[in-house]
């Protein structure tokens, strides 16, 4: 599956860093994610699916907050 | 009898129903049509990439893109071709043309969207996709369709104005008359009983007969 959000290798595209930095102060909605995040969110969308695929994000109740592994991917990716 | 099997085998989609869903290889990696839900959509065909018709079109498409964001309304196009073909198309057009594509594509190589779209006109082509535009509302419904052959390139200022006009209805529930633009009148619903039709000429409105009325917003 072709997935925008992370290469290959497993690392975040820069899309998909700025969608997890967008969760880096707590649970958002797609529709904040996309305010902030600047991105349309059609892309939040699909962004969001396939990083919780990847443990990267947890949806809760339809927010979206990061995981531990998002957490460390984060800081890794400063 | 030939006409109704070639009619059934096109599956054509329909005006305010619920248009057919999909989850699609893109440009922009795998997407559904409910991750559009809350904006227009534009969800448009072409034939084949690395074509000349459809290279005007897509230079065309993204000249407007920004012109349709102001109407909250995204893009998504649609050929039978491979995500490859897609960037490599996508990349020529920037090197070439000059022009970046901004919105995604989907490749559709099995025609899963393409058939529930009836994309595909056998008399057309029998593996390509006609040119279709579908204009899909923020719930879903499917609220205009396009279909023009393979020889002809749309126009993108119809397009522009079709948005503009169903936006209009839906804002002030009123029609749009032939060419309208933004700016002209717009037509009164008309009257739905007798009592309605006597009243309506005291209205107000600039009306050529009780069932013709026209008003400025």
């Amino acid at each position: 599956m072709i997935m925008p959000c992370l290469s290959p290798d497993g690392k975040p595209t820069s899309s998909g860093v700025a969608v997890l930095k967008a969760l880096r102060d707590g649970a958002l909605s797609p529709t904040d994610v996309s305010k902030v995040a600047s991105q349309p969110l059609f892309q939040v969308r699909s962004g969001l699916r396939e990083l919780r695929i990847a443990g990267l994000v947890e949806e809760v109740d339809g927010n979206y907050k990061l995981s531990e592994q998002g957490k460390r991917l984060i800081t890794d990716a400063r | 009898m030939t006409e109704d099997v070639q009619l059934e085998d096109v599956g054509l989609p329909v005006l305010g129903r619920k248009a057919p869903d999909f989850e699609a290889l893109t440009t922009h990696g795998t997407l559904r049509l409910s991750d559009f839900e809350g904006a227009w959509l534009v969800l448009f065909s072409h034939p084949a990439d690395f074509t000349p018709v459809c290279t005007t079109e897509f230079i065309a498409f993204s000249k407007i893109y920004d012109e349709l964001k102001k109407r909250n309304t995204e893009l998504l196009g649609l050929s039978v071709d491979s995500v490859s073909s897609h960037i490599a198309w996508m990349r020529n057009i920037e090197k070439k043309m000059r022009v970046k594509i901004p919105f995604p594509i989907i490749a559709d190589l099995n025609k899963e969207v393409a058939k529930k779209y009836g994309m595909i006109h056998p008399e057309q082509s029998k593996t390509e996709a006609v040119r279709c535009v579908f204009v899909i509302d923020p719930e879903g419904k499917i609220r205009a369709m396009i279909y023009y052959p393979l020889t002809t390139g749309r126009n993108m200022n119809e397009i522009l104005r079709l948005i503009d006009a169903l936006q209009t209805t839906d804002k002030h529930k009123v029609a749009t008359p032939a060419n309208w633009k933004p700016g002209n009148p717009v037509v009164v619903p008309p009257p739905a009983t007798a009592e309605q039709a006597e009243e309506r000429l005291k209205e107000g409105y600039k009306c050529k007969d009780w069932y013709l009325c026209l008003k400025k917003l």
